[in-house]
């Protein structure tokens, strides 16, 4: 008989832990003799802590945490790997009806486009300013080592607005979004699903742009592995890593999307409406005031190697770091965010699947403008489109030169 | 026991009043009388402002503490850098905190033999309080238990025509054969009942 792995697993209530809970409901972490315990937390912060004494082997957390973590940039932070991406995607931008109506005086688009919606935002936010305004807007974040705050401050600051001048960046736990933003205490926010859904449906607010379109095809959450852990048990984490493979490819298949949303709505889960899941899995979006809008790779959870832990990835994420001043750049520092990431025991783990495991580590991102073959094991594999709205590039090569590039 | 001349600054953040009240009495009664409480995260950069801690208290389920963390990345809200203990190596203390349900940040430079009886009081606390509430939650489900046997022998008493003892028994023989607590039969019993006939009152 196959030996069993016994792994607790923390997660955030978001549409992104769909992977982590299709791999316990579904039986994918059964079938690869994994006894998957989810425990669901009520803050990264906690995740974090509860990993660090061994509570969880691993976690749903955001991509930029274990990378944080392991510069020591955070609280309690025990060294953590990133051996399997959550999927690419699933953000949106929210902002008031009041932000919106402005934004539209500037000829926002109805298309959620990112380049002109940030060019609106900007107009508008120049006649607020000539009106006298003097309070900035508030737009929140949930962490500052996530995803949204990068992808935000990258559209602001690619769309001529100083993130931390022209707006002011507050942080808010992603249930509470959508209240903060009813109460007029943030004025926008960008947060994983259902939370943009949940003041849209509520008339709370539009979502403005998403992350799809601010960077197509981009890192958004990763599984957490504590390092000292992964080391002791690589035949469970390869199990797990094997479960969570199969469960993102049930994810990503449309005709599963109900059964999906079915599971989420769980009290245990994120206990809210289905209806609420469907927008962010089918990919058209409830925008606000009754309209939708279909965004190509909202979010995807396994097509062109949604979970394959690159490398450049990391560094993007490090180079965002550095940007805005949460890290000092150094070799070591850069080296320590790429080692985070191991796509090496990714490929070693997902090797008897016969999935399409990509031949390099890290890729030029930002480069590929249409639907593209590249080498692969496994399987044959498509990546892209994945441009960022500016159609700047990231050459994770030339690291330095994007830091200078971007320093202000 | 904290230095006379310069005591410590305490913050306690706890959206239960009624802990954070035990705490606060335990950490006053061991002489640490710079307490400040907040249940409430909304203003709190400004109370940090304010009281300048040394030593922040928290309930680690506390859906703000990304937020509270947030603000010791920006320098405007916190001067001096905060983390989570004083000494990572410190485990066992880590360990039984996060136990507890409470995590403690520490401004920077504090020594190790200043800070530990707080965490510790803060730990011993939040287990008190951990025991009173699960205390009386079995006290409240007694009680509960009680009524709910209570009912159930009253309309059994009504409809079978029998004694309160006989009542009693069959409540308990059906819940030994079904192998549950005697609670949960009352329970199907008077839902049961309510389903068949009009209210009673």
């Amino acid at each position: 008989m196959r030996k069993s792995h016994e792994i607790v697993a923390g997660f955030m209530p978001l549409l992104d832990s769909a992977i982590l809970v299709a791999a316990k409901e579904m039986g994918f972490a059964q079938a690869e003799g994994v006894e998957l315990t989810l425990v669901r937390e009520t803050s990264w912060a906690s995740i974090r802590d509860r990993m660090a004494v061994g509570h969880f082997q691993v976690a749903h957390q955001l991509a930029p945490m274990p990378i944080a973590a392991n510069l020591g940039l955070t609280p309690l932070a025990a060294k953590t790997i990133a051996p399997i991406a959550l999927g690419l995607g699933g953000n949106a931008v929210t902002v008031s009806n009041d932000v919106w109506a402005r934004m539209c005086d500037c000829g926002a688009p109805a298309d959620l486009d990112a380049g002109a919606a940030g060019r609106a935002l900007r107009a508008a936010l120049t006649a607020r300013a000539r009106e006298g305004a003097r309070e900035p807007l508030k737009l929140a974040v949930v962490h500052p080592f996530s995803g949204h705050n990068y992808e935000l401050r990258y559209w602001l600051a690619g769309s001529g607005i100083d993130p931390d001048r022209d707006i002011e960046i507050v942080f808010v736990p992603p249930p509470l979004m959508a209240d903060a933003l009813t109460a007029e205490t943030i004025d926008g926010y960008c947060v994983g699903e259902p939370w943009s859904t949940a003041a849209t449906l509520a008339g709370a607010g539009r979502i403005a742009t998403v992350k799809a379109a601010i960077w197509r095809s981009s890192p958004e959450k990763v599984l957490g592995a504590a390092a000292a852990w992964a080391e002791q048990e690589p035949e469970a984490l390869a199990a797990l890593l094997r479960a969570l493979c199969r469960a993102a490819q049930w994810c990503g298949a449309a005709e599963n999307h109900h059964e999906l949303a079915a599971i989420l709505v769980g009290p245990d889960y994120i206990a809210r409406p289905a209806e609420w899941m469907l927008y962010g899995l089918s990919g058209t979006l409830a925008i606000g005031s009754g309209a939708t809008h279909r965004i190509e790779d909202f979010f995807v959870p396994f097509a062109k190697a949604a979970t394959f832990p690159w490398k450049s990835h990391a560094s993007w994420f490090y180079s965002q770091m550095v940007r805005w001043g949460q890290v000092a750049h150094s070799p070591e520092n850069a080296a320590i965010a790429r080692e985070t990431y191991r796509p090496d025991l990714y490929r070693s783990a997902l090797k008897p699947l016969g999935v399409a495991l990509p031949s390099a580590n890290a890729k030029v991102e930002g480069a590929l403008a249409a639907p593209t073959p590249v080498g692969s094991a496994g399987a044959s594999l498509v990546l892209g489109p994945d441009g960022f709205f500016d159609g700047a590039l990231f050459d994770p090569d030339k690291l330095d030169d994007y830091i200078a590039a971007q320093r202000r | 026991m904290p230095q006379r001349s310069i005591p410590l600054s305490i913050l306690i953040i706890d959206e239960n009043r009624l802990r954070a009240a035990v705490i606060q009495e335990g950490l006053r009664d061991a002489g640490y009388d710079r307490l400040t409480v907040v249940h409430d995260v909304v203003g709190i950069a400004r109370k940090i402002a304010e009281t300048s801690p040394d030593v922040i208290v928290i309930d680690l389920e506390n859906p703000n503490r990304d937020v509270l963390e947030s603000m010791f990345q920006l320098s405007r809200a916190v001067q001096r850098p905060i983390a989570m203990f004083v000494d990572r190596s410190d485990q066992a203390s880590i360990e039984a905190a996060v136990e507890a349900g409470v995590s403690a940040y520490v401004v920077d430079g504090l020594k190790r033999e200043r800070v530990k009886p707080i965490v510790d009081m803060a730990i011993s606390r939040f287990n008190a309080f951990a025991r009173m509430a699960r205390e009386l939650e079995e006290a409240r489900s007694q009680l509960e238990s009680r009524k709910l046997i209570d009912r159930a022998k009253g309309i059994l008493m009504a409809t079978r025509g029998l004694s309160e003892a006989d009542a009693y028994a069959l409540l308990r023989k059906t819940a030994m054969n079904q192998n549950r607590k005697i609670s949960e039969i009352a329970e199907s019993l008077i839902t049961a009942a309510g389903l068949l006939a009009p209210p009673e009152e």
